[in-house]
């Protein structure tokens, strides 16, 4: 593959990781990677992956990490911490790919199609709203925005699972969502853009 | 929550003599997906049981180890980082709430093992479930990454409980591996790959049940090896119980108040052959 002129987004984009990364205890261990590869033998899916975990840090180091939030590496990571345990140099890898899934939703630069982060804002939608997670609205509603022809499919499973009380279909409301909406209103704007100098402008709607 | 992880971990806490009581009005930690999305928020969202908790002065069990590690998480990097313990810290201000980081996070597994110790299982143990070989299977995330509790990728807790219990854990390299629960609704393929690879091992080693410490782990082992045969051409059909699910059982509990009987593969076929009262 040619090697494309880092451009001004991937420049950026550089930037605001590394800034995250190192207010992650630790973050700062990403200088150290030495390029040996011990985190995508380790990782169990970076087979399938268009950039293994140890060339998502040689892509940030040659500016491009703008490809790889494109590509579907970040989102086959299932957090399992075998590259964060295994690193000769301490990099916290797995809150690296944390650090990308949110960069490549906030900068919109998700792969089309992708269903990994259609599912994750669902998640979060849905704690917002009740304060825990209901699998079941969580399921059909992932299912109705990717692919509602799978939902079909899931009906067998989802009666079987019902049938066993296992599919609650009234979702609990905890008392503190409020609670945690201030909380959450309460840390917006100001102390986020301290932590995050110059990023407004670049930030795509 | 799994109804029968719930049952079966309330019923061997009393048994037990382990003092639980459910955290008043609790939030759900966000696990992976929040963190996906917003970093803080997902630190606040654990911050608040925990300043909850503290609150009520107890240390929280929990027995899901995403829930563990997404907790501790919040505990170490706000201890670590004074700026993220400001900015949560005020944020927690705002519904008057406090944090002082004084709670501890910990697995039921672990507490069972540790602070319950042999003496006091052994000694419950009215049924022998002799000859039982069970695949022991602890995930990703009880050790990992902080690797407090146990070996980081070689764990040993469930091990030794199995034994207590007279329940013959088998050999298990897969034992810390990856389940792919985490994958099986977005990359279906690549995430029931890591669950068939997981039970194949299992099998391999003379299994005949997995036993599980982690509700999503139960769900894709269990609710989806269905889907793993259908991908993969197999014809698993091992039974996954919760490992509270077991003890209940040595213990002498009645199949129908663990839950043994909500499972989508039956457990009784394998239980029958070595279910007898001792004593």
């Amino acid at each position: 593959m040619a090697l494309a002129h880092p451009d001004r987004q991937a420049h950026s984009l550089g930037e605001v990781f590394l800034q995250d990364i190192y207010r992650i205890p630790g973050g700062e261990k990403i200088k150290e990677c030495i390029q040996c590869g011990t985190c995508s033998a380790s990782c169990p899916t970076s087979y399938a992956m268009d950039y293994t975990p140890r060339e998502v840090i040689a892509a940030l180091r040659a500016g491009m990490l703008d490809r790889v939030l494109k590509s579907n590496t970040i989102w086959l990571c299932a957090s399992c911490y075998s590259c964060t345990v295994r690193c000769p140099s301490g990099i916290k890898l797995t809150d690296v790919m944390y650090e990308l899934k949110r960069l490549a939703i906030e900068f919109g630069l998700t792969p089309k199609r992708a269903a990994a982060p259609v599912l994750s804002k669902l998640f979060v939608n849905i704690v917002d709203k009740y304060g825990r997670i209901s699998e079941t609205e969580l399921v059909s509603k992932f299912y109705l925005k990717t692919n509602p022809f799978a939902m079909l499919n899931m009906i067998p499973r989802a009666t079987k699972l019902f049938l066993r009380g296992r599919l609650p279909m009234i979702p609990h409301k905890i008392r503190g969502t409020s609670e945690l909406k201030k909380c959450a209103g309460s840390m917006s704007e100001p102390m986020i853009a301290g932590l995050r100098p110059g990023l407004g402008a670049k930030k795509a709607s | 929550m799994n109804k029968a992880y719930d049952k079966s971990t309330r019923i061997v806490c009393k048994a037990l003599d382990v003092k639980i009581s459910e955290l008043d009005d609790w939030n759900c930690c966000g696990a992976s997906a929040y963190m996906s999305i917003d970093e803080l928020k997902s630190h606040l969202l654990s911050a608040r049981n925990l300043a909850l908790a503290e609150k009520e002065k107890k240390d929280l069990v929990v027995v899901c180890p995403a829930c563990l590690t997404t907790l501790n998480k919040t505990n170490h990097y706000m201890g670590e980082n004074p700026r993220l313990k400001r900015t949560i810290g005020s944020a927690l201000r705002a519904a008057n709430l406090q944090y002082f980081g004084t709670v501890k996070v910990r697995h039921l597994l672990e507490v069972i093992v540790n602070d319950v110790g042999e003496n006091e299982i052994k000694a419950r143990v009215k049924r022998s479930l002799s000859g039982l070989k069970v695949a022991p299977y602890y995930g990703c995330q009880l050790t990992r990454p902080f690797g407090e509790i146990d070996d980081k990728e070689f764990p040993m807790l469930l091990d030794r409980l199995l034994t207590w219990l007279g329940v013959e854990p088998v050999n298990f390299p897969m034992k810390a591996k990856c389940c792919g629960g985490m994958l099986a609704m977005t990359s279906e393929k690549v995430g029931l790959n890591l669950a068939r690879g997981l039970i194949q091992n299992a099998l391999d080693n003379g299994a005949e049940m997995i036993s599980t410490i982690c509700p999503l782990c139960h769900m894709t082992l269990e609710a989806y090896q269905g889907n793993v045969n259908k991908l993969f051409g197999t014809k698993y059909n091992i039974p996954i119980l919760y490992f509270t699910q077991l003890i209940g059982l040595a213990f002498g509990f009645s199949r129908k108040a663990l839950g043994i009987n909500e499972e989508l593969i039956p457990s009784q076929p394998v239980l029958e052959k070595y279910l007898e009262v001792v004593r």
